[in-house]
């Protein structure tokens, strides 16, 4: 477990990363916290030419709060953006989400970007990316572009992007006004990758009725999906909605698969469960922020 | 005030080193050693054609590679059958590295030698071998149906047929008033010791001699078969066990491939050789255990009184039998457990499959034994209406009953016959710890709170400090300092401050003057070895006789001195004194200083030594029969093993919307008769519980039908982290063996050993259903209660009879 040669370049700008990348072609990668590529390249199941390590590049360190959204640079750790109170405000998921990555070794190590462009459908930050309809600035030699997050996953780790690019920070749009979140995941040991696990979003309108009701999965499906929930509760008083229809409904949407850990059809009731408990939270916390 | 530490609760003391990362572990060793990696095979089973190393050859920094091509001698031989059995009939080793055919993935087939691990793995990488690939016998029922065979002179897949009998089970079943049969399985795990295994070699060509680092649980054994295999006189060759990051059973197994082919290269370079195993190589090259089937008959009368049982067990022993058949003689002969069992038939069928050898895991085959009977307890009781604690009861083998005799056989080839014991004094602790008559209640307020709350318990008996030996030398030096050194191994389990404790209590010295040594075929040359949780009683006891050696010839010599009887001399610490008479005494230092009449004077001390300083000149200055210095040698030797026993209770509390299982109470009533360190006892138990939480609930090798382990990382195979273990609660009760000096049961094992039983009997009780098969996931449990064709037990009929 020990990997093949490879080159290192340690650049101090994003133009020069990207000089490196150019000039180096697909045989290049690029590192950050290290702790998915790591462990592939330990395993001999990546091999990449050149490691080009954004570690030194000033800048990319950064959470910005806004009242729009919470943009985190390609530097930021786990636990950085998990004790962020500004981001937390702005996007309560952020900090729920991170909470559930990994243990605290990891979140001190790994970073949230490098985990969206890693594109695991296991990862709780690509859910949210998803949930919130964020999105990733990418740096190329022809200049700086923002990607939606449904134009970015293509598949079980695999991403849109090709050629030199450098995915130089993530923004996750803030929650909307009468709204609430939640998130829940169930592992088989605390801090493993999820069997199932749950990000949500419900809105209400003027009145306290249920008007929108959204929810992401983690390690159910090859991307991230959103799916719109809205129709089993829609219109319904808040304190009176009916979460486990929703969570019904949701059970009928997704087409999770069987590995090691849990067949599909136990995902499938994961799926329901956690909609269920999540929805009733987020929906206790919209009630909150709207006036009666 | 004597000094008396054995029974205290005593801080390890080789923590500190430990944990501050000052440990030496077989990596820390020979950082500038060339580096080993292995070419292992991709395949379960198949027929090397070719071997092609061309493309490695112009890898910078490659300085050797080995097939089986280039074994000589001895190491082209099979690997040996260390426990040769007679009903192990077709035993089956392989080679050093692979000889034409490879029978798991993970068998070595290419050794590289490089100038570190980075280039030997990209060497190794390079090497082609070609495979003619063989059909494939994985899981018991393929072994079983024999359509295909591991190695083609065993045709039927059977390695060995284990039987005893202690009478005719037939007309005793036939006469039983009830009778209940049923087949369960547990799969394979694995010990998985932080540490992997290693071999470190340095070849003394001037001296001829070769020192051997090994991450080994026998280091004498290991230092036997290198001078066997690669024709050394013993003298030659020296083996050390460093620190050793735990080892579980998996490094008890010798010679590993490797433990034989890192000396040879180190030898035919002429230079230092190292290879670290990694974790992967770990998973498929180690060694697991536990996957059983077993199909039990059991017949009991209307009080639910065992009147026999009938067991045929189907156990999966992997591609080789190098430790022979240990692991299904004690499933055989420990399945017994406390209970007396009138007519008692076991066949234990030992299979070949196309998969990682399976040699004694922690438990060693316990666990398994464990999980027929105790699970059998439960369904009698179950059928019967009684509580699952009364049919124990009724069953146990009783104080009065010892020496109890099972006519068994163990593992040891002596006979299973239980030194002493307190069973019903077990089960009554165990019951009053878990709160066992509150079970109801609880399970009503669970209920409440939207949980099904099931509790359950298993009984075992274990035997432990098997033989034939172990020895212990004691030596107090002039400055005070009192050298111990056994044999056996360590890994991690307190050996340092136990034996520390041990002979400061039997010489009378302050702890802080002992040091302690262990698995150096320097300072020790006989051994057996760490395992079948014996040091404690073998070594424990070995160096308590070797300590009141030393005493001895210590009082004989003081006595001398102070001109007084040595049966009116005592020690403590560290001083040789007259009883009630304060101010005559010598300090043990100096008394060692005297034992040894040198010749030369280097210091004070040694001046009052020499030959001049004796005044009896009618006197050789070492009369016959005596030795210079203060030391002693001895050794234990038991007739047979001593039997240890406990109980568990578990409590869990399951989600029935999402079937995620917590254990919410896990009960430990332990006996393991005097306890030296009742800190480190616990601690063994805190250990041992947590294997058998991942056994039950966590651990499996998932093998497919190609014979790919498709888990072999952390990331897949599940390990319990500590936030999975639950909180351990335990009561000791202290029944001494009678059957060596210090009255020591052994404690390594027990903890894991009725995990899945129990847990299991927690699980069932929870949910209505039978669970036959461990481990059990959540997703699986969702399985088994949405099954409509589940058996329901009858418990759950009743209360929900009963509530409705």
């Amino acid at each position: 477990m020990k990997p093949p040669p490879f080159r290192y370049a340690d650049p101090d700008s994003v133009d020069e990363a990207l000089d490196v990348l150019a000039a180096e072609g697909d045989g290049a990668k690029v590192l950050a916290g290290g702790q998915s590529l790591l462990p592939l390249l330990a395993m001999r199941l990546a091999a990449p030419a050149t490691l080009v390590d954004v570690n030194r590049v000033p800048g990319l360190d950064r959470v910005e709060a806004s009242a729009g959204g919470v943009r985190v640079g390609a530097l930021v750790r786990h636990a950085g953006l998990l004790r962020d109170a500004g981001a937390a405000g702005v996007q309560p998921l952020l900090a729920r989400a991170t909470a559930n990555v990994a243990h605290p070794a990891i979140r001190n190590r790994g970073t949230t970007v490098g985990s969206i462009a890693h594109a695991d459908p296991s990862g709780e930050l690509t859910a949210v990316l998803a949930l919130t309809g964020g999105s990733v600035t990418v740096a190329r030699p022809s200049g700086r572009a923002e990607v939606g997050w449904q134009d970015l996953f293509v598949g079980p780790l695999e991403t849109s992007l090709s050629g030199p690019a450098v995915v130089v920070d993530a923004f996750f749009p803030a929650l909307p006004e009468r709204s609430g979140t939640a998130f829940a995941e169930i592992a088989r040991r605390k801090g493993d990758y999820a069997v199932c696990g749950a990000a949500v979003v419900v809105t209400l309108d003027e009145d306290r009725r249920v008007a929108g009701v959204r929810a992401s999965y983690l390690s159910v499906g090859l991307v991230p999906e959103v799916h719109d929930l809205t129709e089993a509760v829609a219109g319904k008083p808040v304190d009176s909605a009916d979460w486990a229809a929703a969570g019904a409904l949701a059970r009928t949407l997704v087409d999770p698969d069987t590995d090691l850990h849990a067949t599909a059809d136990y995902r499938r009731l994961l799926v329901g469960v956690l909609t269920e408990r999540t929805l009733a939270e987020a929906a206790a916390e919209a009630a909150g922020r709207t006036a009666a | 005030m004597t000094t008396k530490l054995f029974g205290e609760p005593v801080r390890r003391r080789e923590d500190a080193r430990l944990i501050t990362g000052r440990g030496r572990y077989l990596d820390d060793i020979g950082a500038g050693a060339l580096a080993a990696a292995f070419v292992r095979s991709p395949h379960a089973h198949a027929r090397i054609t070719d071997v092609d190393v061309e493309g490695a050859l112009d890898v910078e920094g490659l300085v050797a590679i080995y097939t089986y091509e280039d074994l000589t001698g001895p190491m082209a031989e099979p690997l040996p059958v260390l426990i040769p059995h007679p009903q192990l009939h077709a035993p089956r080793t392989g080679h050093p590295l692979a000889d034409g055919v490879v029978n798991h993935v993970g068998e070595p087939v290419v050794m590289v030698v490089a100038t570190d691990r980075y280039v030997a793995e990209d060497a190794a990488e390079r090497i082609v071998v070609s495979y003619e690939e063989l059909p494939v016998v994985v899981g018991i029922d393929t072994a079983r149906a024999a359509e295909s065979c591991v190695h083609p002179d065993v045709p039927d897949n059977v390695a060995a047929r284990h039987h005893q009998e202690t009478g005719d089970v037939e007309p005793a079943l036939a006469a039983s008033p009830h009778t209940l049969t049923f087949t369960q399985t547990i799969e394979r795990s694995a010990c998985t010791p932080l540490e992997g295994k290693g071999v470190h070699a340095r070849w003394d060509p001037d001296d001829g001699s070769l020192r051997v680092y090994s991450s080994t649980q026998a280091s004498t054994s290991v230092r036997a078969a290198i001078a066997a295999k690669l024709e050394l006189s013993l003298d030659r060759v020296e083996v050390i066990a460093p620190d050793v990051g735990g080892g579980f059973g998996v490094k008890i197994v010798h010679p590993w491939p490797e433990e034989l082919l890192v000396p040879m290269a180190a030898m035919r370079l002429g230079r230092e050789v190292k290879w670290a195993e990694d974790r992967r190589e770990h998973f498929v090259s180690s060694a697991h255990e536990r996957g059983q089937r077993q199909q039990v008959t059991v017949g009991f009368d209307d009080d639910g009184r065992l009147t026999a049982l009938d067991v045929h067990v189907w156990h999966d022993n992997g591609a080789y039998t190098p430790y022979g058949i240990i692991v299904p003689i004690i499933t055989a002969t420990q399945l017994v457990g406390p209970y007396v069992i009138p007519v008692y038939r076991v066949v234990v069928e030992s299979l070949y499959t196309n998969t990682v050898i399976v040699t004694p895991y922690r438990g060693a085959g316990r666990p398994q034994g464990c999980f027929a009977m105790e699970r059998t307890m439960d369904r009698i009781a179950d059928s019967l209406g009684l509580d699952r604690a009364e049919v124990r009861r009724r069953n146990l083998i009783t104080p009065d009953q010892f020496p109890y005799d099972h006519h068994l056989t163990f593992q040891d080839g002596r006979p299973v016959v239980y030194d002493s014991g307190d069973y019903p004094g077990l089960l009554e602790k165990l019951t009053a710890l878990v709160g066992w008559e509150s079970v109801e209640e609880r399970r009503a307020e669970a209920t409440g709170r939207g949980k099904l709350l099931g509790a359950g318990m298993a009984l075992y008996v274990e035997g432990t400090g098997p033989g034939p030996y172990e020895g212990g030398h004691v030596q107090v030096l002039g400055s005070g300092k009192v050298l111990v050194s056994t044999g056996l191994t360590s890994q991690g389990q307190g050996h340092e401050t136990v034996f520390a404790q041990i002979v400061a209590s039997e010489l009378g010295v302050p702890m802080e003057d002992v040091e302690v040594h262990t698995g150096d075929t320097r300072r020790f040359g006989y051994a057996v070895g760490t395992f079948a949780s014996r040091a404690a009683v073998m070594s424990g006891n070995a160096v308590a006789l070797a300590a009141r050696g030393v005493r001895e010839k210590a009082l004989r010599i003081a006595a001398e001195v102070l001109e007084a009887d040595p049966s009116d001399l005592e020690i403590d610490e560290g001083l040789v004194q007259v009883k009630g008479t304060p101010g005559a005494s010598i300090p043990l230092r100096t008394v060692a200083v005297l034992s040894n009449p040198l010749r030369y004077a280097f210091d004070e001390a040694a001046k009052q030594a020499t030959q001049f300083a004796t005044h009896d000149d009618t006197k050789p200055p070492v009369a016959p029969g005596d030795a210079p210095g203060l030391e002693h040698r001895d050794y234990y030797s038991p007739l047979r093993s001593t039997f240890a026993s406990g109980a568990h209770a578990a409590v869990v509390e399951i989600d029935p919307q999402t079937w995620e299982i917590d254990v919410v109470q896990y009960a430990v009533v332990h006996d393991c008769g005097n306890v030296v360190n009742p800190m480190i006892v616990e601690g063994q138990v805190h250990g041992g519980v947590a294997q058998g939480v991942g056994g039950a609930l966590y651990e499996r090798m998932a093998y497919d039908a190609d014979g790919q382990l498709q888990n072999a990382s952390f990331m897949d195979f599940l390990v319990p982290y500590a936030s999975e273990v639950p909180d351990v609660v335990i009561d000791h009760q202290q029944t001494p063996s009678p059957l060596n000096p210090l009255g020591i049961k052994g404690a390594g094992e027990a903890g894991v050993i009725p995990g899945s039983a129990a847990l299991a009997s927690a699980i069932e009780d929870a949910v209505g259903r039978r669970v036959a098969a461990m481990p059990i996931s959540p997703s699986e449990l969702y399985d088994l209660v949405r099954d409509d064709t589940a058996e329901r037990t009858a418990a759950s009929a009743r209360r929900t009879g009963a509530t409705a």
